[in-house]
């Protein structure tokens, strides 16, 4: 099954993923919190609008339910509290020197192909058309993971982790045409929770360290003193 | 009915007679941005006419080499030039020549421009081929990957196949052809010394790259070199609007469909030059540090581009 | 069924309770309770499947395996509720927390008790990933409770790291639903267990290959795997002590519980390829490398809650081996080992917050003499090391032992590495402890208000199983045994 042959909104579909993952690249290099979270926000909107439209093309009737959940928490609550974190935070100028940066996309680029390579068995199988989009939702995941590794502000790892849960909603639309109910609700629950003890989280580093670059954080480690 | 490598011929020369027009053109919208009324469409052609007639004078360090730059740079210009398929499609010259061939054409110019700017020795010439070399060397590996990810679609590197591939499947959302686009256009941005990357309306010794390079030439060797660089980036317009939209360009040698062929791609470098001078007027140029950044995102646009085609559009 | 909606209802009212009890002695008093009868309950539970095989409910099914893991769940949450009673009275007392703190503290204590509960009772896998990446948000703000950057660091890392892991596991969890979807008659049941374990053979062995992995280190993660093992040594030793006696005597169980319900998918999927003991080898790999690495480590900390952090690694690396060892013996061991690690390790934990009070400092080179200040304290100590490292006549020992025998029937070479592991680690343990139980006490050092009744009950109960497993409890094992391994050993 080659692009040619599928109608013009399942190419949509492919043009949206495409894109989540090129947001998950301007993500992992923008280096004003603001302009992040915007990215952030969009990336949460497209994988809604994928959602939606696997859900229209693929008649899944369940599935507008999860866009809808999708849109609200990931492309408005979310960025939302971080927006409102980062002005509480007096965060709105901050931008931080990335060590690097060419040397991280690339690293991306890497990540990308090693998802390919995992996910190649895999879409082998006889699968609808969003098939493609498994090894693009496994490589936002992974580039969330490196965006924590290559941050050290916390807002931004925030958003590193945040744009891991997107990759894995945009897995469960792609490969399983949603998850049930009950563990959708579960999942979007968690995130949000998690999201409001990362806001408290913000406020404790900074009262603890009198900022939020978490590379302070090097109190503990395996075998030095501890200061008394 | 014209006989192809006649035809070959014809488009051959309407490069360089289109090219000052275009520059025109882009200087009017942008004056017209500016509230300016700005000089005629047609004045690249007096200024080159100018410069042919005046008396050309060489720096008394120059080498032979100064003197031969000029030519090698417009030829080898010219030559890339007539590889992208202008009003018509399959022509002889597309057999001969892929887009291999057209970035190596496209390097020798390159190279030649650089020496030049080397050779008399002056400090502005130094900085600015040693700026272009940099500029280009991150530019090239994106501008490959970008035209390799065309490439891969239509299963072939001659661009009139490319194009004929496109014309066939008819509309298709690609995502690996947004991203190609996105890098190119940042490709002929940095390579025709576009803003952000290059000003081409200063002579503000601190940022210049291309001019600094031409500071030593004058008479007709200075009315090649800039006839080469309006060919350059006329090249690149209609390699963006032929290869991303194809639609309107001749496909039999036929008067009609040449007219048609011709109209389109007026049409669409109108339509790109005053984009470009949009772009120019309301994005300031970087600082020069930030040119690999913004060659880099070209680069990770064009893998990306790459990779969504295998991921994504082949299909397992 | 009764018994089961009261086990989840009871943490929940709890902690919906305690997040409005301010004064720390009810808060205490009620958190006993809420602990002990979730403890009947549990024991309820364990005699309605001892009766009826399994028990099993819209999204959630209880059989021999995870009601002993239930059992010893609530067993370990009323002893810490007891010990924490007295502690957070002492940490009041000292206003390391503030009023808040003493709500947040309880009612995520319950909280945490619920996400147990719910991922050890649920039937669906992904239930099983909310309620243990809800385990990690329970205790992530108890971890930072003490405020200082010491804490706000370690919780820090706690979560993003768990986060991490977790969200790999939920990756694991997609695919393998991906893979029911293509065998199950009703697609929505992809993520039922028991659904899944029916028609384990029929699931695509290329995609649970591959969910495995992300399973694996996904919920490895918080079974404290080397090398996803950085946020556990942090957590324990930052946190309020009864915190790091419920995760290392808990948590790391539960997640350990997952891998190897996962493994049991694997296994039925990998049956019939040329690699269908993968899962297995993998377990093995990464359980052999922790329990090594952690016995190293046990020998560079200067903290002594890390240090017991480093053994909890160790004996969860030995678990996993053992469960990836796979056969009747190994996993009838790994069980038993289950269990007397859980009742040893937060025994440990609680002598060793009293141990900290009297000291007052945590650094292992400070810590002298307690066996002189107060007896009761440093025999604690003493005896709970000497169980943990696995001496005869405590129930650690038996369970090392069957293991040990284990090994050297299937794969004698690596009985060489367990050995070896054991000794080093005991070597860690002892060169450490002997100072602190026996040294010369500092000058004016005063014994403190101690309850031992919990690290009591704890160490009879692993003195108990070491000299004969009562025949009851030999009996439910066998019959996780046969769940797990295919076969009994009884």
């Amino acid at each position: 099954m080659s692009l040619t042959q599928l109608p013009l909104l399942e190419q949509f579909v492919l043009l949206q993923a495409a894109l989540v993952l090129f947001l998950s690249f301007g993500l992992l290099s923008q280096t004003r919190l603001l302009a992040a979270i915007h990215a952030f926000a969009w990336q949460g909107a497209l994988i809604a609008a994928v959602t939606l439209t696997v859900a229209i093309a693929g008649h899944a009737h369940h599935l507008y339910f999860s866009a809808l959940l999708t849109l609200a928490l990931k492309a408005m609550l979310i960025p939302w509290m971080l927006h409102r974190l980062v002005r509480r935070l007096a965060l709105e100028r901050h931008t931080e020197t990335l060590s690097h940066p060419a040397l991280v996309s690339m690293a991306a680029v890497a990540l990308v192909i090693f998802s390919y390579w995992v996910v190649v068995p895999i879409v082998a199988e006889e699968l609808t058309f969003t098939r493609n989009i498994v090894a693009v939702s496994l490589a936002v995941v992974l580039i969330g993971l490196l965006m924590l590794v290559a941050r050290q502000q916390a807002v931004a790892q925030v958003l590193g982790f945040m744009s891991m849960e997107n990759g894995l909603f945009l897995a469960a639309v792609s490969a399983t045409a949603g998850m049930p109910l009950v563990v959708e609700l579960g999942v979007a629950f968690d995130v949000l929770v998690a999201m409001v003890l990362f806001g408290v989280f913000f406020f404790q580093i900074r009262d603890s360290i009198d900022s939020l670059d978490v590379d302070r954080l090097n109190r503990l480690t395996e075998t030095e003193e501890e200061t008394p | 009915m014209l006989s192809a490598w006649g035809m070959a011929l014809l488009q051959a020369l309407l490069y360089p007679a289109l090219a000052p027009l275009l520059i025109g053109w882009v200087r009017k919208v942008k004056a017209r941005l500016n509230n300016r009324r700005g000089a005629s469409v047609l004045q690249p052609y007096r200024d080159l006419r100018k410069l042919l007639a005046k008396e050309t004078r060489v720096a008394h360090t120059a080498s032979p080499l100064f003197r031969l730059a000029p030519y090698v740079v417009f030829v080898a210009t010219w030559l890339a030039a007539a590889t992208v398929p202008l009003v018509a499609r399959d022509l002889p010259t597309a057999q001969i020549a892929d887009i291999i061939v057209l970035v190596g054409l496209l390097g020798l110019a390159r190279f030649f421009l650089a020496l030049a700017g080397m050779d008399v020795g002056t400090a502005f010439g130094g900085m600015g081929a040693s700026r272009e070399m940099m500029v280009s060397s991150l530019a090239e590996p994106a501008m490959l990957v970008a035209v390799f990810t065309l490439a891969m679609s239509a299963h072939s590197t001659s661009l009139s196949s490319v194009i004929g591939y496109h014309l066939a499947d008819g509309f298709v959302v690609r995502p690996s052809y947004l991203f190609a686009f996105g890098a190119l256009v940042l490709v002929a941005l940095a390579e025709s010394g576009r803003i952000p990357v290059d000003n081409p309306t200063t002579h503000l010794e601190l940022t210049m790259i291309h001019e600094g390079m031409l500071l030593e030439y004058t008479g007709r060797h200075l009315a090649l070199m800039e006839l080469a660089a309006y060919l350059k980036l006329m090249l690149y317009g209609v390699l963006i609007a032929n290869v991303f939209v194809p639609w309107g360009i001749g496909q039999a040698f036929a008067p009609a469909a040449l007219a048609l062929g011709l109209g389109a791609i007026l049409l669409k470098l109108a339509v790109l030059g005053a984009a470009l001078a949009v772009g120019e007027t309301v994005v300031a140029k970087m600082r020069l540090f930030r040119a690999p950044a913004f060659l880099n995102l070209a680069l990770l646009l064009a893998l990306l581009g790459l990779l969504s085609h295998v991921i994504l559009e082949v299909g397992a | 069924m009764s018994a089961l909606i009261l086990i989840l209802l009871l943490p929940l009212a709890g902690a919906l309770a305690l997040a409005f009890v301010s004064s720390v002695r009810w808060a205490g008093w009620i958190n006993l309770g809420v602990a002990a009868l979730t403890l009947a309950a549990a024991l309820w539970l364990g005699w309605t499947v001892a009766a009826h095989e399994v028990v099993a409910g819209l999204h959630f099914r209880v059989d021999a395996f995870n009601v002993y893991l239930v059992v010893l769940t609530a067993f370990v949450g009323l002893t810490t509720a007891i010990f924490s009673r007295p502690y957070m009275r002492h940490v009041c007392a000292n206003a390391r927390i503030s009023p808040p703190g003493v709500r947040i503290y309880h009612s995520m204590y319950q909280t945490f008790m619920l996400t147990m509960l719910v991922a050890l009772t649920t039937d669906n896998l992904g239930v099983l990933w909310v309620a243990v990446e809800g385990a990690t948000l329970a205790t992530v703000l108890l971890v930072s409770l003490y405020r200082t950057p010491e804490a706000v660091e370690a919780a820090w890392k706690y979560f993003i790291l768990c986060g991490v892991g977790i969200a790999l596991a939920l990756f694991g969890t997609v695919l393998t639903y991906f893979a029911a979807q293509q065998v199950l008659a009703d697609p929505t049941e992809g993520l039922t267990w028991s659904v899944l374990y029916a028609d384990a053979a029929a699931l695509d062995p290329t995609v649970m290959r591959i969910a495995f992995v992300f399973l694996l280190v996904g919920y490895g993660t918080k079974v404290g795997l080397v090398p996803m093992h950085q946020w556990l040594p942090d957590a324990h030793s930052e946190g309020p002590t009864p915190m790091s006696a419920v995760l290392s005597g808990l948590l790391l169980n539960v997640a350990l519980y997952a891998v190897v319900r996962l493994k049991m998918l694997v296994d039925g999927s990998l049956a019939a390829t040329d690699t269908p003991h993968l899962a297995g080898a993998l377990l093995m790999g990464f359980g052999l490398i922790s329990f090594l690495v952690a016995g190293l480590f046990l020998h560079r900390q200067r903290d002594i809650k890390r240090m017991f952090s480093y053994s909890s690694i160790e004996h969860m690396g030995l678990m996993t081996f053992a469960f990836g060892l796979g056969g009747p013996l190994a996993t009838f061991g790994a069980l038993l080992h289950m269990l007397v690690h859980s009742l040893t390790k937060s025994a440990i934990f609680i002598t060793v917050g009293h141990a900290a009070h009297i000291a007052g400092t945590q650094s292992i080179d400070r810590i002298r003499g307690l066996i002189r200040t107060q007896p009761a304290v440093g025999w604690s100590l003493l005896l709970g090391v000497v169980a943990i490292a696995g001496f005869p006549p405590f129930g650690v020992f038996a369970s090392e032992f069957l293991l040990l025998t284990a090994t050297i029937q299937t794969q004698p070479w690596l009985s060489v590495a367990l050995l070896g592991g054991l000794a080093v680690a005991c070597a860690g343990l002892f060169r450490h402890v002997h100072p602190m139980v026996y040294g010369t006490p500092p000058e004016g050092q005063q014994p403190v208000e101690a309850n031992m009744l919990p690290v009591m009950i704890h160490l009879g109960l692993v003195l108990w199983l070491g000299l004969a497993i009562p025949a009851l409890l030999a009996g439910w094992l066998d019959r996780a045994t046969g769940l797990i391994a295919g076969s009994h050993l009884l």
